[in-house]
């Protein structure tokens, strides 16, 4: 399906571009998306090393494991595969917490720590397992308490409450977090894993 | 309320950094060797998730430019109309799940426009606040393990960034229009 995805849009973007006379910025276009996927990548290293050597310090020394037998019952009901003991819970906890404190630089690290964790359960190294498939769509649902990114442009931009948002944020994040799980659960009924 | 969670929010990084360490030193683990054997990592899982960003950074970009974004909003605008979202968001929901940057700075456009505190510009805030730039994070997240069949992934989450629109019009009409 990504193939045709991507495909797609490239080459609905060209025949549009033939049409609209744009070509010269879809040409520019192109190279800019590659600086702009190249700095994001530098931009992730720092908090991307950051919480590797962090997490393997509470690996070492057991932390991790301990937080994952304490943790494992509540996200037991979201993740019925991940086994008891396994790290992957742990780091799991930890990327939803830095979601809900807005806390986008440790967030996407972490995030990407519990899919490796979820990594080591999977047989088939290129197909996404049920649990990935769970933990995208938490992330991609953006469970958040404080909207950080938003709150700081409102503030720039001269709100006379930048904070006017926080309830019906939490009401719409609460709401395609729950749709989220709920479309989750109902694919994979009907996939085969 | 804001205040109160932001502090939560500044301290928890720090906090967590020492209890991480401290825990580790306390149980006999040589955490600085231990950190730099960890963060060691960090470089090669940012430069796995390259070629899959910029996979997907190029198509965004190339649709984008091209204006078959702004024809797929045309085309769509009477069914986003139907379904409660005012014409000035319509642009928004579209550009919100590729791109992060470019959905921010609509909204600065938005903000300029009609004022943050507006109605148009608090719903913004809200589409903006929470939902999720879905094929970054598909990108990013796959991409650091290798994973190429997605399946339902993309799906589900385009389909919980739309509950998440209806969810920001519903409450906010409630909240803050009269």
């Amino acid at each position: 399906m990504v193939n045709l995805l991507w495909l797609g849009m490239i080459l609905s973007g060209v025949i549009t571009a033939a049409f609209t006379g744009r070509i010269d910025q879809v040409s520019q276009a192109i190279f800019e998306g590659t600086t702009t996927s190249v700095q994001i990548i530098i931009s992730l290293i720092g908090p991307m090393a950051l919480w590797m050597g962090l997490m393997n310090i509470a690996s070492e020394s057991g932390l991790i494991e301990r937080l994952g037998r304490l943790i494992q019952p509540m996200i037991r009901f979201i993740f019925p595969d991940i086994p008891k003991d396994h790290p992957a819970a742990a780091s799991i906890m930890m990327n939803l917490t830095a979601n809900l404190l807005g806390l986008g630089n440790s967030a996407t690290p972490l995030g990407i720590k519990a899919m490796q964790d979820l990594h080591d359960l999977n047989k088939d190294s290129e197909r996404a397992t049920y649990p990935m498939c769970t933990l995208l769509a938490l992330n991609t649902s953006s469970l958040t308490l404080v909207p950080a990114t938003i709150i700081s442009l409102r503030v720039a931009s001269g709100s006379g409450s930048p904070s006017l948002i926080l309830l019906s944020t939490l009401f719409a994040t609460s709401f395609s977090t729950l749709t989220a799980l709920i479309c989750d659960r109902t694919f994979r009924l009907f996939s085969q894993e | 309320m804001l205040a109160l969670l932001q502090q939560i929010s500044s301290w928890s990084i720090p906090v967590l950094v020492v209890s991480i360490i401290l825990y580790g030193y306390l149980k006999g683990v040589k955490v600085y060797d231990s950190f730099t054997d960890g963060a060691k990592n960090g470089l090669n899982t940012a430069l796995k998730i390259l070629p899959y960003l910029l996979a997907m950074m190029v198509a965004i970009n190339v649709f984008r430019a091209s204006g078959a974004m702004d024809l797929l909003i045309k085309l769509l605008n009477p069914l986003t109309g139907r379904l409660g979202i005012p014409d000035q968001i319509t642009p928004l929901i579209f550009l919100r799940p590729l791109s992060g940057s470019g959905s921010l700075s609509y909204i600065s456009h938005i903000f300029q426009e009609y004022g943050p505190d507006s109605f148009i510009g608090i719903l913004a805030s809200t589409i903006q606040g929470s939902t999720e730039t879905t094929f970054y994070i598909v990108a990013v997240y796959f991409g650091a393990i290798g994973i190429k069949k997605y399946r339902y992934a993309i799906t589900v989450g385009l389909l919980a960034d739309l509950a998440g629109y209806l969810a920001a019009v519903f409450i906010c009409k409630i909240l803050f229009l009269n």
